[in-house]
């Protein structure tokens, strides 16, 4: 029984993962944007905002892969 | 028994198309090959930061982080030819690797020039490029820039931030990054070039360079000569498709593929990035295009389609990129040359954006420069082919 089927069980979102920005790195390229709206915004100074940090199983390959499609690799998907 | 990918190039579109396997789910083995003896690393910074010696370059895959995901690495072997009957390729050394699917992601090289192989006379592709060039550029000017497209005009950029003193951007046509940017737009770039103390001699092309004892001299069609130190010619890319001639792949300024990226008439065979002409679904017509986040976006499209093939995707995608120059921060979606007439919108400070609008009045391509939250907007718009009033009103809110 993996924990993804208790969840669906329970009715519980367990967190998978957690995203991760470098502010310092982040040059506003906004491909993460693009990639994951959800999860991805600009600010008005053109650097990221995170929309939320803590990601499930089910969007955990799109924000991935959003994430690597950042130029400057300022961000990352981490286990929680 | 296990499939095995293997994927052939490891610049960006290689290195993504093997972790965007393993993020899709695929469970076959993963071989990645590198003609280069050096780690996966980025190649946008090569023109500017790691030009300038002001950052190092950035590693795309550790040999950890590709044990981790999986990845077999093997760096500093070419491909040689692809035997597509017998479903294998060969490397430089003679070694052949078999695959059940193949990722072509050779590249491209700087178009070769009449005056390759000159001292001082340098392209920019690869991090050893960099490293020669920046080297030559220590030693001071004068610096003649021949091309004025991406890579020319960074260059120039950057040896100016480097403090070299006497740089001169040459090209045959009347404006810089001409292929991308509509003339206004264009017009602005050089005026920039000028104002940070570039020299341009833009409507004239070069004839000959000349090696002199102390000094090469840069011959131009007007007939006048300029005295060098330093020549970087940057005109423009070829792919890397030669090793493939011969092997049953349609091959035409690229290798030629369907909307899925696929290899027409090669099942299990697919191209990512500046070696890669695909059926562009949106545009009707094949194309070639050497930017970066279209590399990132086919690649993600690959891997998906090589792990789930039942579900396969088309790469439809909307241009983007973009270039860094001076205090210009310049990104560019969609159409935005082709002789469109654009609408300046100005931003915050002395920042803006142009939209492109197509015979419908939609947009279909946007310029900003130090406003990317317009382009993101922007971004968005043309893949919804939003009407240009409304895409304007709503750029215009964002200031």
């Amino acid at each position: 029984m993996t924990a993804a089927s208790e969840n669906v069980a329970t009715g519980e979102r367990k967190i998978m993962a957690v995203v991760k920005a470098d502010l310092e790195k982040c040059q506003g390229y906004a491909n993460c944007v693009v990639g994951a709206d959800d999860v991805f915004d600009l600010g008005d100074d053109g650097v990221v905002v995170l929309l939320r940090t803590e990601i499930d199983e089910a969007e955990r390959a799109q924000v991935t892969d959003a994430a690597r499609s950042c130029p400057v690799s300022a961000l990352t998907v981490e286990d929680a | 028994m296990k499939q095995t990918t293997v994927v052939v190039g490891a610049s960006i579109g290689g290195v993504r198309t093997a972790q965007g396997l393993r993020s899709a789910g695929y469970d076959g083995e993963i071989v990645l090959i590198g003609d280069e003896a050096v780690p996966p690393y980025d190649k946008p910074p090569l023109s500017k930061a790691v030009l300038a010696g002001t950052a190092p370059a950035t590693e795309l895959l550790t040999e950890s982080a590709a044990a981790q995901a999986g990845i077999t690495l093997l760096l500093g072997r070419a491909a040689r030819q692809l035997d597509l009957a017998a479903g294998r390729i060969v490397l430089a050394d003679g070694e052949p690797v078999s695959y059940d699917s193949l990722v072509i992601a050779t590249g491209a090289r700087a178009r070769p020039s009449p005056w390759a192989g000159a001292p001082g006379v340098h392209v920019l592709r690869t991090l050893a490029d960099a490293d020669r060039l920046r080297a030559d550029l220590r030693g001071g000017g004068p610096l003649i820039v021949v091309g004025a497209g991406f890579i020319g005009a960074e260059v120039a950029a950057t040896a100016r931030a480097m403090g070299v003193t006497e740089v001169t951007l040459v090209d045959p046509v009347p404006v810089p990054m001409s292929r991308a940017l509509s003339p206004e737009v264009a017009q602005r770039m050089a005026t920039l070039h000028r104002d940070h103390g570039v020299r341009t001699r833009f409507g004239t092309g070069v004839v000959g360079i000349d090696e002199h004892a102390d000094e090469l001299v840069v011959r131009l069609a007007d007939g006048s000569a300029l005295p060098a130190r330093v020549v970087v010619v940057g005109i423009g890319a070829v792919p890397n498709d030669d090793w493939l001639a011969g092997s049953g792949l349609v091959i035409d300024d690229g290798v030629i593929c369907d909307p899925h990226c696929q290899a027409v008439r090669a099942a299990g065979v697919y191209a990512v990035g500046d070696v890669a002409r695909w059926h562009h679904p949106r545009l009707d017509r094949t194309v070639r295009v050497e930017h970066w986040t279209n590399a990132v976006e086919q690649a993600r499209c690959v891997a998906h389609n090589i792990a789930r093939p039942a579900e396969r995707r088309a790469h439809d995608s909307v241009e983007y990129v973009w270039s860094d120059q001076y205090d210009w921060k310049i990104q560019l979606a969609g159409r935005t040359g082709d002789g469109l007439a654009g609408v300046l919108l100005p931003g915050p400070g002395d920042s803006f954006a142009v939209l492109y609008p197509d015979g419908d009045q939609r947009l279909t391509g946007a310029v900003t420069v130090n406003w990317p939250r317009a382009l993101v907007a922007a971004r968005r718009a043309i893949t919804a082919r939003d009407p240009l009033d409304q895409v304007g009103a709503a750029i215009g809110a964002l200031r």
